[in-house]
């Protein structure tokens, strides 16, 4: 083929979904796309989307896998809601995903996979191909299969299997042409990642750089889109990071700076189990991790390690939080500090467990017998995961309480650019191990101004204590079942913390602004991008967003009152709105969804719009 | 409290373990005895009491580590060896030792208990086993034996129940033992050989429950029953007991073990109990024995694996690694990815 003579236009930002069989690598490629995207200096989002089963039969709706990718000339906030362009490695992909483009969009599909077989399964009678029921999409029908069988043709080791299993990395370099990637992030990877399997290697390669050879000499691509750099990034250091990874580095770095060895006890759960993935491989920086025998277990661990002197943290999803709620009881009652990460996902039970949900906050805050206040943290973007488990762990070790934080299986699973932190600028934890004074009895529930007990761990000479869920006298330390000790301890365990300093709570408001849109965790991009809509288009509005959810920051109430009309938005049944209107007892709207994916900024433009 | 030595360690007596906590159990129980014989036994260790940890669970026994004056934690039902594994994993530089009961342990913490043994974690367990919920007033235990009656069950437990021996060894269990609750030599010799496991050791105390379930144990402790009933297991010497000494473990021919009359088949014929052996086959055989032939009960060391404590799944201490690990390193691991600068 003769190199054909292309058009080349800049857009601001643009999304991509690669979606295929589970068995297709979609992930991967996503992966790679990310990190050349990255690297070309975009600001971007990630949104990977797979089903539960490892391999659900192959070309079936229930094996679609998809990544989405959104990428942007400036800062962006959200992975979007509705992809420019689809590349369907197979008609399942293509039905799965049909219903959220726009008319419009750009189709990529690979011919090769639209058999009779295969459309059979995906449910299509007709091929959609052929029959006009992709009129108004722009559709570009490319044999992947046959093109990366051909690219390998020639090369001895490489056997058809090896050629055919590569059409991903063929997908990946045209759309890498495409947006013009740079080549040489995803070939040193590709050299890296196969180097001990030749076959695979040489395969891969030559479907990556035939994909790109394609785009550019294809007459059925006439246009190169160019997505510049981004030009209002903060100037640093950057790496791309999902939510999993920086609330892992987040805690690593809480125990730097604390001084604390981290101990992370945690049975494999969907999505928290990456959290074990990552920090196992972390034993340099004094990382203990244990898998434990059941969720119980590990939260037992982190207990029985922080009684030690240790930072003790666990981590799970939903079903896995009903199982430690005794123990997180235990560690109410002991006063100690611990760490549980709650990485939720859709419920009741096992509900659905590769999709994302916000439905734990109740849980969170009152899923416990007796009286049992904790703080609650959230994060609220995937790079913020790591400061708000360093905020998780500073709570924790001042007030000596157990935190839960609350992420979510979207932050866990999203990338986004991260400015790497100075670690001096990190804050210091403190803690504040007791020392025997030597002469006077301890009493382990003596209290200092913050209403925190002592921490004072085994090894210490004349420290030597009992503790147990039986009520604590105070401040002895003893065995009690005086009704006035345990309204004392009960004051003092809520008082403690109520009195925990939080941040206050920002504002991000027009002057004019009478609509306040409230949200917590891992809403924060979609209500910021659709609060950028609506100002855009003119509207005064307001918005906050909670990092801390117990205690609430102490200007809540101010913040409420100072508007017309309140929206709470949130991927649940109604939760924190209803903590708000409980708390503050005010009118407060709710726009609640629980549909097992994040909130999308097009939706919330219109919620927000019919009540402007 | 105990005078310090001109060497600068301090001589440790029974009276640096005694809690000042009033001891709320049963006239009678046998947790007094096993108390009085765990803080008597403490000093000859060496190890001061605040690098001694008491972690229990609920149930009498539960109680236990609030009697002791070391640091202890009384944690929740069954959960004992799950909180104490956290703890050596933290800190091996501690002596942990977990208090826990037939319910507590067998039943609600069934899971804990294995897989503290499975992972060898340098802990030592003292189980109670009084076969009958005390705490809660008298319900039938897993180890409740058949067609026990009880609160729970008046017509008769129908449930089988556990041998925590046998349970322990199936679980891989490196150091597993049996004693009584008021044998002033045995207990204190088996809490010995455990403190010197450098794994997980188990000891099963068989311990009487006056209220609930009284005499359970006469048969093993009483002065005319006694050599009757109880096989002393002792490493190296043939198994054999009875008044006379005239039974004892055999090979039978079909590889099980019987107990036989050593005057019909001779002394050479009897088992030698080597509680080292590699293999737990034979130890738990032994543990079978008062099942199968619903008499005498071995006591003692049942298996003292000779083990590499260096392969537990909790070896090594990894404290030194988070001290030297620092800003510098932390650096290089966040900056441990592909990344690229913008602006100045």
């Amino acid at each position: 083929m003769s190199a054909v003579a292309k058009g080349v236009e800049e857009r601001e930002r643009v999304i991509v979904r690669f979606a295929g069989d589970s068995g297709d690598g979609m992930q991967l490629v996503g992966g790679r796309f990310t990190d050349a995207t990255a690297a070309l200096g975009n600001d971007l989002a990630t949104l990977p989307n797979f089903p539960a089963e490892i391999r659900a039969p192959a070309g079936t709706l229930a094996g679609v896998s998809s990544f989405q990718i959104h990428f942007a000339a400036r800062d962006i906030v959200t992975p979007g809601d509705t992809p420019n362009v689809l590349i369907a490695m197979n008609p399942a992909a293509l039905k799965a995903n049909i219903g959220e483009l726009d008319r419009g969009a750009t189709i990529i599909a690979n011919e090769d996979a639209f058999t009779k077989r295969n459309l059979q399964k995906a449910g299509y009678e007709e091929n959609p191909l052929e029959d006009g029921s992709l009129d108004g999409f722009v559709v570009r029908r490319i044999p992947m299969n046959t093109l990366s069988q051909r690219a390998v043709e020639g090369m001895e080791d490489v056997s058809a299997r090896d050629a055919l299993r590569a059409k991903n990395l063929f997908a990946l370099g045209l759309v890498s042409w495409l947006y013009d990637r740079p080549t040489g992030v995803t070939e040193g990877w590709i050299e890296k990642r196969f180097a001990s399997k030749k076959a695979v290697l040489e395969a891969n390669l030559a479907a990556f750089r035939a994909g790109w050879a394609f785009g550019e000499t294809t007459e059925l691509i006439d246009v190169q889109i160019r997505v510049p750099a981004a030009h209002d990034m903060e100037a640093g250091t950057y790496r791309t990071v999902n939510g999993t990874t920086a609330t892992s580095l987040g805690l690593v770095a809480a125990s730097v700076r604390s001084g604390l060895q981290l101990v992370f006890a945690s049975y494999p759960i969907t999505p928290a189990s990456e959290m074990l993935h990552e920090l196992a491989r972390h034993r340099a920086a004094g990382v203990r991790t244990i898998q434990a025998e059941d969720e119980i277990a590990a939260a037992g661990m982190a207990l029985g390690a922080a009684f030690g002197g240790a930072l003790g943290v666990t981590a799970t999803s939903g079903p896995g939080m009903d199982l430690k709620a005794e123990t997180i009881g235990l560690a109410v009652m002991l006063e100690l500090p611990m760490v549980i990460v709650d990485v939720q996902r859709a419920g009741p039970s096992t509900g659905m467990p590769t999709k994302t949900e916000q439905s734990d906050l109740l849980m969170a805050l009152y899923g416990r017998h007796g009286e049992s206040p904790l703080p609650i943290v959230c994060a609220c973007t995937p790079a913020q995961c790591f400061d708000a488990a360093i905020e998780a762990v500073r709570i924790a070790v001042r007030y000596r309480t157990p935190v839960i934080l609350l992420s979510d299986l979207f932050l866990a699973n999203s990338s986004e650019p991260w400015r790497i932190p100075d670690v001096e600028s990190l804050p210091t934890i403190d803690p504040a191990f007791a020392a025997s004074n030597g002469h006077e009895p301890f009493e382990a529930y003596a209290r200092n101004a913050d209403g925190a007990r002592p921490w004072a761990v085994p090894g210490t000479p004349g420290l030597e204590h009992r503790i147990g869920g039986i009520e604590k006298s105070q401040p002895s330390g003893g065995i009690s079942y005086e009704p006035a000790n345990h309204q004392l301890m009960t004051d003092q365990r809520r008082e403690r913390i109520a009195g925990i300093e939080v941040a206050p709570l920002l504002v991000d408001a027009d002057p004019q602004a009478e609509l306040l849109v409230l949200g917590w965790g891992s809403s924060w991009g979609t209500l910021r991008a659709a609060v950028r809509r609506l100002r855009d288009g003119g509207h005064p509005i307001a918005h906050a967003h909670f990092r801390n959810l117990n205690p609430l920051p102490a200007n809540t109430g101010e913040v409420l009152a100072g508007f017309k009309r309140v929206l709470v938005a949130e991927m649940n049944d109604g939760q924190l709105v209803r903590v708000l209107r409980a708390e503050y007892a005010r009118d407060i709207e709710s726009y609640a969804i629980t549909q097992g994916r994040p909130l999308l900024a097009a939706e919330m433009e219109r919620e927000l719009l019919c009540r402007l | 409290m105990s005078a310090v030595a001109t060497n600068g360690s301090r001589e440790l007596t029974k009276a640096d373990f005694q809690s000042p906590a009033e001891t709320r159990w049963c006239p009678g129980c046998g947790d007094y005895a096993i108390l009085a014989a765990v803080q008597a036994f403490l000093p000859e260790l060496g190890i001061p009491p605040e690098r001694t940890v008491f972690v229990s669970g609920i149930g009498c026994a539960g109680r236990f580590s609030y009697y002791m004056n070391t640091y202890g934690m009384h944690g929740i039902h069954g959960r004992a060896p799950a909180i104490a594994t956290g703890l050596a994993a933290a800190r091996p530089d501690l002596a942990v030792w977990i208090v826990s009961g037939d319910g507590d342990a067998l039943s609600i913490g069934g899971n804990h208990l294995i897989h503290a043994l499975r992972r060898d974690v340098p802990v030592k367990i003292l189980l109670f086993n009084n076969r009958i919920y005390g705490l809660t007033k008298g319900q039938a235990s897993p180890t409740s034996e058949l067609g026990k009656v009880t609160k729970s069950t008046p017509f008769g437990s129908t449930d089988a129940p556990f041998n925590p021996i046998s349970l322990a060894l199936g679980a891989g269990a490196t150091f597993v033992a049996r004693t009584l609750d008021t044998d002033k030599q045995h207990l204190p010799a088996m809490l010995r050989a455990a403190a010197a496991h450098p794994g997980a050791a188990l000891i099963e105390i068989y311990q009487n429950c006056p209220v609930f379930n009284d005499g359970a144990f006469d048969a093993l402790s009483e002065k005319q029953t006694r050599a009757a009933n109880v096989i002393a297991l002792e490493h190296g010497a043939p198994i054999r007991f009875g008044a006379e000494g005239e039974l004892g473990v055999v090979r039978g021919a079909g590889g099980d073990l019987e107990v036989a009359a050593v005057a019909t088949v001779g002394e050479d014929a009897l088992m030698r109990h080597d509680a080292h052996r590699e293999d737990p086959s034979l130890a738990f055989a032994l543990s079978r024995l008062t099942e199968l032939q619903g008499g005498a009960t071995p006591i003692g060391i049942f298996r003292a694996a000779p083990q590499a404590a260096a392969t537990a799944s909790l070896a090594g201490d990894l404290r030194e690694a988070q001290a030297s690990f620092g800003v510098e390193g932390l650096t290089k691991l966040l900056h441990a990815a592909d990344t690229w600068s913008v602006g100045a």
